[in-house]
């Protein structure tokens, strides 16, 4: 338990950390427990009562259709905490074994991937988002495609570096003329030592996967109606926005509060565990 | 000097052909054929066969991307499904507003994020210099289209200081300047941050440097170091730095050509995936790639024209 507590209180001495910190839990608080924070059903329409203030009945007021925004907010926050969690897990994988055979394998084939990440990169990520839903049509899937497509070229490269570092070290020698196979010196002895970095770089990328599923949920690429997400209360807010602001400012606080908190977290994260990587 | 820009021009072409053979990839190996995708569910299926025909998609795999390869190389796209017209003058005629959109947010993460990066590093462990930090972050975090329908909703529907739609009449510069205006700032504000931080991070280094301390030990007043010999080395960083947020700035440029109604490349792509026109959408991002790289591509041979290191080292 104290093994635990130590970083959390590193955290929590630099006060940008603390605000990082306070703020991620409350979005994860209220993603996870929307259904006892409203009573409202996200989905409900209620033309009656379109385009309302808020009020002590509708916190944040209610949208074009009526429905209530306060529950629509909690909503969306699950699913762009859901697809922040499962894509990033999704390109840490397949980052990390793309870079382990990089870096260990030979150097015909490091040189080519490398050549494939540079042109992965080299895609702008709305217009490879773009292309993509036109041929898959809109949804969550299409989103968390582009998320790890845009991300692992980067957290490959990370690990390929930090291999190519550890390749020639005495004790992976040593392990290699003990006669150990290569998967067991990349999972034994390389993995444990190049996977820290990647952990605390994949934190910072939350907020940009959080960017991209609220962005492709806003042109239509993303979650399809009714399924209410930060983007798509956000394109709602844009389509009546001179009707009313309280759309917008329900759809756009979230997204800022959530990328603000990840991104303070991250960097006192970063600062706090591995100041080395400042500066990436 | 020479065959640095030959190796940099060789792998740049490497790039752009593998990118080539990607975008081939996942349009030929996601379900979904491009002529059904443009005819849409309720054509027959003779109209399909037709339309396949037509876009060489019964031909072998390799014919058609040795085809798609060799016709983007020569600058054919292909044709646009609706009005015929070649794809490639299509984008071009769109490409002028986004790099006007561009450069405009250049303009302003340049304006802004070099003198808060400079004030950051001289007044270093002020709280000048933290609030510029937390700012930095802070802009760089949220996203661009969040920007975009904030400044929209506060500069155009709400204060209605600057105009909330389109590019501006053409042939009237003041006019398309205040259009410009906020649909730029929503695409530089994240790049001020960037800037902002890696100018203060290479002052810092700077201002430690010998020649920095020889020049303050024979008197010049601060503002003569700090602007004149220590950014101008300082900003080398910057050209690179630009470089690739030309690509980010491509995709924020997508939202705001769209929150604004502006024309553009982003509004293209937008517009076509709405009438289905598949060809339209491959050829811009084929074109925004080739962009990028070329891009990129500038800001080395800039590097390496005023930095020998950077030239010995590729």
């Amino acid at each position: 338990m104290a093994e635990l507590w130590r970083p959390i209180r590193k955290i929590l001495r630099e006060p940008l950390g603390a605000l990082g910190l306070f703020l991620v839990l409350f979005v994860i608080f209220g993603a996870v427990f929307a259904d006892l924070l409203t009573s409202w059903d996200p989905t409900k329409i209620n033309p009656r009562d379109r385009f309302q203030g808020p009020s002590t009945q509708h916190l944040m007021g209610t949208d074009q259709l009526g429905r209530d925004l306060f529950a629509r907010v909690l909503h969306g926050g699950r699913i762009a905490l859901f697809v922040a969690l499962v894509s990033t897990a999704v390109s840490l994988v397949i980052g990390i074994v793309l870079g382990l055979i990089a870096g260990y394998g030979p150097r015909w084939l490091d040189n080519l991937m490398i050549l494939l990440f540079d042109a992965m990169k080299s895609f702008p990520t709305v217009m490879l988002a773009l292309a993509l839903v036109t041929l898959m049509g809109p949804s969550l899937t299409a989103v968390m495609v582009v998320v790890v497509l845009v991300t692992v070229p980067g957290y490959a490269r990370i690990i390929r570096t930090q291999t190519i570092a550890l390749k020639t070290s005495e004790y992976v020698t040593a392990a290699q003329s003990m006669g150990a196979s290569s998967a067991r010196i990349l999972r034994v002895h390389i993995l444990p030592n190049v996977i820290g970095p990647l952990v605390i770089l994949a934190s910072m990328d939350i907020p940009v996967v959080i960017g991209i599923e609220a962005g492709m949920s806003f042109l239509g690429l993303g979650v399809r109606p009714p399924t209410p997400s930060w983007g798509s209360i956000l394109n709602d807010g844009f389509t009546n926005i001179r009707d009313t602001a309280w759309i917008a400012i329900a759809g756009g606080v979230p997204i800022i509060i959530t990328t603000l908190g990840f991104t303070f977290l991250g960097e006192t994260l970063r600062d706090v565990f591995d100041p080395r990587l400042k500066g990436r | 000097m020479l065959s640095y820009f030959i190796k940099r021009l060789g792998l740049a072409a490497a790039i752009v052909s593998v990118a080539m053979f990607l975008l081939f990839c996942m349009i030929y190996l996601i379900p979904g054929d491009p002529a059904s995708v443009a005819l849409g569910p309720r054509a027959t299926e003779e109209m399909r066969a037709a339309l396949r025909e037509k876009m060489g998609l019964n031909q072998p795999v390799l014919v058609q991307f040795w085809n798609f390869y060799i016709g983007a190389w020569t600058g054919d796209l292909g044709d646009e499904v609706l009005s015929g017209r070649p794809v490639t003058t299509v984008v071009l005629e769109q490409l002028p507003y986004t790099l006007a959109l561009i450069v405009g947010g250049i303009t302003w993460s340049v304006a802004l994020g070099i003198p808060l990066g400079c004030w950051a590093a001289v007044s270093r462990g002020s709280w000048a210099d933290r609030v510029v930090g937390i700012l930095s972050v802070a802009v760089i975090a949220v996203p661009s289209f969040v920007i975009a329908i904030y400044a929209l909703l506060i500069f155009a529907v709400e204060l209605r200081w600057l105009p909330a739609i389109g590019a501006g009449e053409p042939g009237n510069l003041g006019d398309q300047l205040t259009h410009l205006i906020l649909p730029s700032l929503a695409v530089g504000l994240g790049w001020v941050g960037y800037i902002a931080r890696m100018v203060r991070a290479s002052m810092l280094e700077v201002l430690e440097a010998s020649h920095i301390r020889t020049a303050r030990a024979f008197g010049l007043p601060d503002r003569t170091i700090t602007y004149r010999y220590a950014l101008s080395i300082a900003i080398l960083p910057t050209v690179t730095l630009l470089g690739v947020g030309i690509g980010q700035m491509l995709s924020s440029a997508v939202f705001a050509e769209i929150v604004f109604a502006r024309p553009g490349v982003g509004k293209l792509v937008y517009d076509a995936i709405l009438t289905r026109n598949f060809p339209i959408v491959t050829g811009t991002v084929l074109i925004t790639t080739v962009l990028f790289v070329l891009l990129n591509l500038l800001a080395d041979l800039i590097i390496g024209a005023l930095d020998p290191r950077v030239r010995s080292s590729f």
